[in-house]
């Protein structure tokens, strides 16, 4: 149901972060004639064969579905292009090179959808996935060597990756922050957040029926 | 058919999608869901994505009794769908914000004040339900000094009994432009933060709260 994802594992559901990702924006060029969609999200179109246009990723991979277009892979997506980052990510321990935000979603639903739209696919899917593992790995040894801060830069992280770490950081940054405090805090903080997770409990039994 | 805020035509894509209502509409989702504590109710921004999701269904409505191509009519069909999922979505996040925090929204003017009218109807009629229900299966069997939904005895001086949404929580955030913030209260240690345009950050919630509300700043 529309927004009943469960806060424990992770704040949107891997389903909500695609959702998100479909909206931006790739080339598609389509093989048929079509009058312009004048949708609540914006004005796409018109469709002419041949000529490439941009689309949101949601209407792009729905039109391939259907046979009526084909992907111009982002340039991002190159051979080349991925070889350089998975090497500098492996280079650096603690940055993170530039890759699109949503980079994750747009190479899956790439992968799944238009396979034959990108030239060398397998050298670009085992790239993008050598560059994920590299850098969730580098999260994770990151996430070990944190002090106790208010904020913390993470330059660079992509959607998914965000989501993924979110809860056990949010979780470990507030128990630093907790503990920094002055001992007075302490005990009020203790108390009153003892009592607001018994509290809390209540209210949420009855939602998480599925 | 409802165009968007801005003037459409040769417009660059990229400003138009990020004035189009579903964008606000999505980035109001987004923070509603990565906020701890409810955020103010996008009254006219609601309306205005009610009133264009009305206006598709019935577009829908009269393409399919045209005989329109059904290709279209699905991808009209799409669009809608998402629409609707955001703006549901949305209004479901902040239903769930308030009855967790029932009782602390009707005390706290600053959360009432972020709640539309429907809203507040809701959780008057909701706390409402819910002390009647303590009250008579549990609260009146206590002895005398006991009995109040809000207070754990009558010695307490605050509302005990009432959670309040951890502020002091964390959250993912991403600033527009540059932003420089206080990172502790009271001038304790003056210390700032300076964040760039499209930096992420792991901050703390009372830090960019005001940034939030002025739009500087975006939830992840």
């Amino acid at each position: 149901m529309a927004g009943q994802t469960d806060p424990h594992t992770s704040l949107f559901s891997p389903q909500e972060v695609e959702f998100m990702a479909e909206d931006e924006l790739v080339e598609i060029v389509p093989n048929m004639n079509m009058e312009q969609l004048n949708f609540i999200s914006g004005d796409f179109g018109r469709f002419i064969p041949q000529i490439p246009t941009k689309v949101p990723l949601w209407l792009a991979v729905a039109l391939k579905r259907r046979g009526k277009c084909t992907f111009r892979p982002p340039g991002w997506m190159s051979v080349d292009n991925l070889t350089q980052i998975l090497e500098a990510e492996r280079e650096s321990q603690s940055t993170f090179q530039a890759l699109p935000f949503s980079y994750v979603e747009i190479a899956r639903l790439l992968f799944d959808h238009a396979r034959d739209d990108i030239p060398d696919m397998y050298m670009v899917r085992s790239l993008v996935e050598d560059i994920r593992d590299v850098r969730l790995h580098k999260l994770e040894t990151n996430l070990g060597s944190f002090q106790g801060t208010s904020a913390v830069k993470i330059s660079n992280v992509s959607a998914m990756e965000v989501n993924i770490v979110r809860p056990f950081v949010i979780r470990a940054l507030e128990a630093f922050y907790k503990h920094d405090k002055p001992e007075a805090d302490v005990d009020r903080d203790t108390r009153s957040s003892r009592q607001q997770r018994e509290a809390n409990n209540e209210p949420r039994r009855p939602l998480r029926q599925r | 058919m409802a165009s968007n805020s801005e003037a459409g035509g040769s417009a660059d894509y990229e400003t138009l999608m990020s004035t189009s209502d579903v964008e606000l509409l999505k980035r109001a989702w987004r923070n509603e869901k990565a906020a701890p504590e409810i955020l103010q109710y996008e009254g006219a921004l609601v309306q205005r994505a009610k009133e264009q999701i009305e206006l598709v269904e019935e577009t829908i409505e009269d393409y399919v009794e045209n005989g329109i191509d059904p290709l279209v009519v699905s991808l009209y069909q799409m669009d809608l769908d998402r629409a609707q999922f955001l703006l549901r979505s949305y209004l479901r996040v902040r239903l769930l914000k308030i009855e967790k925090f029932m009782f602390h929204n009707l005390k706290s003017e600053e959360a009432e004040r972020r709640l539309s009218e429907q809203e507040k109807v809701f959780a008057t009629r909701c706390a409402d339900d819910l002390a009647k229900h303590f009250e008579e299966t549990v609260l009146l069997k206590l002895p005398e000094n006991y009995q109040s939904v809000l207070k754990q005895s009558l010695i307490s001086e605050v509302d005990d009994m009432v959670p309040q949404p951890h502020l002091d929580t964390f959250v993912v955030c991403r600033s527009k432009n540059f932003v420089s913030l206080n990172l502790y209260e009271e001038g304790e240690s003056p210390e700032t933060v300076e964040m760039e345009r499209g930096d992420l950050y792991f901050i703390r919630y009372k830090i960019v709260k005001g940034a939030i509300e002025s739009g500087q700043i975006d939830l992840i």
